[in-house]
């Protein structure tokens, strides 16, 4: 049988990671030593029955107990610093990425690539790009884990998160479920299948659908009535979607806010929480009309539309 | 009885009627004695640990294949939260502090009882009425949240037993508090003449800061439980998205408690180990008052780490690193007491007596959790380990490595103090060697297998970690063993041990210099305190290891 005692490191970040977490090896077995070499030398020296010193210790206590508190922390605050450079770019993603939407659900996970193409349980990624999953979920707290890429997102319900990577070594790797999420916890994995680019242009060529995600977003947008309001409306006095992705907010009251993923899914499902400047609060709100899934699309499209200018507003 | 005329100066010649020479049931149980409730948890703590571990052992033998036949998803689930349910709040909270604590502070500062005998009787009752829940809803079928009860799963989405368990636990989290209270007033108000804080044994600063953080911190987990409640019971959205509430924020809450929770289980042992370095090496503890010190700190400075738990959590990337630094500097009076106990045997006169062998087991264990503590504050790393084995590992190195091997030493201590019987040296020595060995062969390869990436909670897992579960398995059944030889024989010396002296171990402080066990009021004459705890430097004659019993 075989003892492996790392995992496969797929990605860029995975070797950053190991390198931290052997460093913090060497670190662990520094105490260790210093630790227990005195102490086994001591057990065995002073063990009863051998000597009995009653002296008095001759070198000044507290100057001990300020070498041995100091020493430690200033190491701790290093590896603090080394820890938390890596997390800060775990936690950032590039500019320019690949993009994956994820909808977890007791037992499943549901992918969306903003292609079109939809899988369950797989996720399909090439090797060289960074690929970032916006996340959410459909019920309970799951987190989306692949210890190939050494990364873990919790995937909350009424929120997006995200997660980046970048791939490097082709291959099929673990996806787990790291919170426990009910009965069958254990069986919502699954694979992410790491291929070449021109393999994954390929996958993605032979099960690409007629639209892309915005695509299907903007049918969305007609189906559920989004553009009597927001498009050439001239009854009611609704925001054009133009150019807002992206953008800042002017909110009523006085605050501003970004308009990203989740602001978009708050106007949907909450509308009269947060009401732009200017516009009064007439829209319906669509929970439980709207899957988290439409919810993507429906971003996606109005995503696509932040690079448009908006239209000169008619009276 | 009259308080102010003792009886005791009329007969000083005969001895002393001792705690335990009534015998009824109902003497027993209407007890407002602080001996007879730390004997009752004792038995009631000792009873929970037996049936969570009979839990875990029925998991243990279920994970021995990747797909185990033995029990349905929902069963494991069920058996997981039952084990910690029971652990946490029933075995490692209440061990040392309520059980050995309750026993031994009152005597220890030389007083005749705690401040409120009869609350700590309440509390006693209301432990066990919140135990019965728990059991209650384990035989009506059980709960599956874990015992963290992450909502919305638990306040939503499981269609178990929540609300009967989460009000066993929140009945048991009132006994926490009262037991945390009258452990502060009875140490502040009733400490002998002439003992002064500088002068307490480091066990009393253990458990004073354990104290502390029992009345700050056990609220916090009660209003989090009853929140839950109230939105599994009423539906208002408190923690479900989709009623409107936020599901991190149970996290903050539950944490805010549980974090500091570990502390309730390891500063008590702390205290322990600080007992037997110095009695075990004559020697009083090096660097006294910072190892005192560091049991504040450690109390204060544990209540401001709870996010480390949810780095992955969403929460900001800037909490993140706060919780990450602040989660560094608490290992930093955790390592001055381990500096501090090392340094406490040079010069020493070390004997490798039962109590001692756990104690520096527990060093061991607690070196070993503790800087594997690092790993997880270690924000990059923690985000590939947590929710896996490492951290299954790491909690169970600092929680049941820490606070049982303290138990057990306290427990071998002042086994003799209790019951007024000598427990069968060899044996005690045995089984501290096999619950250190089964313990490290149980719980190490989970670290390797939590960095490799194996998800905790998984009652079906991927082929690969077969290996580290089948070792992990075989740790547990010397575990095991581990843990049955001394229920087995401390039984046996209840009858047939040796009558106890009152000072076997020849050591310093106030419990030593009454009975074993000691009679009713602790004290024929209030004693006066007029040095340091651990003077052992006069009136000793070396003798070797073992003699004691031989």
């Amino acid at each position: 049988m075989k003892l492996p005692f790392f995992p496969i490191a797929a990605s860029h970040m995975a070797e950053r990671v190991d390198r931290l977490y052997l460093g913090l090896l060497l670190i662990s077995a520094f105490f260790l030593a210093l630790i227990f070499l005195p102490m086994l030398y001591f057990l065995f020296k002073y063990r009863r029955g051998k000597m009995l010193s009653h002296r008095k210790l001759k070198f000044a206590t507290w100057k001990l107990e300020v070498i041995w508190t100091l020493i430690p922390l200033f190491m701790l605050l290093c590896l603090f610093g080394w820890a938390a450079t890596i997390y800060y770019d775990e936690e950032r993603p590039p500019a320019r990425t690949l993009e994956a939407f994820v909808v977890a659900k007791q037992w499943m996970w549901k992918i969306q690539h903003a292609e079109g193409n939809r899988e369950i349980n797989e996720l399909h990624v090439p090797t060289g790009q960074a690929v970032k999953l916006t996340m959410t979920s459909e019920d309970v707290i799951h987190s989306f884990y692949i210890p190939a890429m050494r990364l873990k997102q919790d995937v909350v319900p009424g929120r997006y998160v995200t997660e980046w990577f970048e791939p490097t070594r082709p291959g099929t790797y673990h996806l787990f479920c790291a919170e426990f999420c009910g009965a069958d916890h254990s069986l919502m994995g699954g694979n992410i299948v790491v291929m070449k680019p021109a393999d994954y242009q390929a996958w993605l060529n032979a099960g690409r659908p007629v639209d892309n995600l915005a695509a299907t977003g903007e049918h969305l947008f007609r189906e559920f009535g989004c553009s009597g309001c927001h498009q050439n409306s001239t009854v009611v006095h609704a925001p054009r979607l133009e150019g807002v992705f992206g953008k800042p907010v002017p909110l009523q009251g006085g605050a501003i806010t970004t308009a990203d993923e989740q602001y978009i899914r708050d106007s949907i499902l909450l509308p009269a929480s947060q009401i732009a400047v200017g516009y009064s609060n007439v829209m319906p709100s669509y929970t439980g009309r709207v899957s988290e899934e439409q919810l993507i699309q429906l971003i996606a499209y109005i995503k696509s539309l932040g690079n448009q200018t908006p239209p000169e507003e008619t009276k | 009885m009259n308080e102010l005329a003792p009886a005791t100066h009329t007969h000083t010649s005969a001895p002393a009627e001792s705690y335990l020479d009534e015998h009824t049931v109902r003497s027993w149980l209407l007890t407002t004695d602080h001996k007879r409730i730390g004997v009752l948890y004792l038995i009631s703590i000792v009873f929970y640990f037996l049936v969570a571990a009979v839990a875990v052992g029925i998991m243990r033998i279920e994970l021995l294949h990747p797909h185990g036949t033995l029990l349905l998803n929902e069963t494991y689930n069920k058996l997981f939260t039952l084990h910690g349910v029971l652990m946490v709040w029933f075995f490692l909270i209440p061990s040392i502090p309520s059980a050995l604590g309750n026993f031994i502070i009152p005597i220890m500062i030389g007083a005749r009882d705690v401040a409120f005998p009869k609350l700590n009787l309440l509390s006693w009752y209301l432990f066990m009425i919140g135990g019965g829940f728990v059991l209650y809803s384990i035989m009506i079928g059980g709960v599956d949240t874990g015992w963290t009860f992450y909502t919305p799963f638990s306040s939503t989405y499981s269609n178990t037993h929540v609300l009967t368990m989460v009000f066993g636990v929140f009945i048991a989290g009132f006994s926490s508090i009262l037991t945390g209270l009258n452990f502060i007033i009875t140490i502040h108000k009733m400490r002998a003449p002439g003992m002064r804080w500088f002068r307490m044994p480091l066990f009393l600063w253990s458990l004073y800061s354990t104290s502390i953080i029992l009345v700050l911190a056990t609220p916090v987990l009660a209003i989090t439980l009853l929140l839950m409640a109230v939105e599994r019971v009423w539906g208002i959205g408190i923690f479900d998205p989709r009623l409107g509430g936020d599901p991190i924020l149970f996290q903050h809450l539950f944490w805010f408690y549980s974090h500091p929770a570990v502390y309730i289980m390891v500063l008590p042992s702390m205290g322990v180990v600080s007992e037997l370095m110095a009695a075990f090496t004559r020697k009083e503890v090096f660097g006294y008052e910072w190892v005192a010190g560091a049991s504040v700190a450690i109390a204060v400075v544990g209540f401001l780490v709870w996010g480390h738990h949810m780095f992955v959590s969403s929460q900001s990337i800037y909490a993140g690193m706060v919780f990450s630094i602040l989660s560094f500097i608490v290992a930093v009076p955790s390592g001055i007491k381990v500096f501090n106990w090392t340094a406490t045997l040079y010069q020493g006169s070390i004997s490798f007596e039962t109590p001692m062998i756990y104690a520096l087991g527990f060093i061991g264990l607690f070196a070993i959790g503790g800087l594997t503590g690092l790993f997880l504050a270690a924000l990059a790393v923690d985000v590939h380990v947590t929710d896996t084995y490492f951290v299954v590992a790491h909690f169970h190195y600092i929680m049941v490595g820490g606070a049982v091997m303290g138990f057990m030493g306290g427990l071998h201590y002042w086994w003799p103090k209790i019951t007024g019987r000598l427990y069968p040296e060899a044996f005690g020595r045995l089984a501290a060697i096999v619950t250190f060995i089964g313990f490290n062969f149980t719980f190490f390869p989970q670290f390797v297998m939590g960095y490799l990436g194996m998800p905790r909670r998984y009652h079906n897992y991927a082929p690969e970690f077969q290996v580290y579960h089948v070792l992990s398995t075989a740790g547990a059944s010397i575990l095991g063993i581990g843990y049955l030889l001394p229920v087995i024989y401390l039984l046996w010396s209840l009858r047939y041990g040796k009558k106890a002296p009152a000072n076997p171990w020849h050591a310093t402080g106030l419990e030593w210099q009454t009975t074993s066990p000691p009679p009713k009021h602790n004290f024929d004459e209030t004693p006066v305190v007029t040095g340091p705890p651990y003077d052992y430097t006069e009136d000793f004659e070396p003798k070797p290891s073992g003699v004691l019993h031989a």
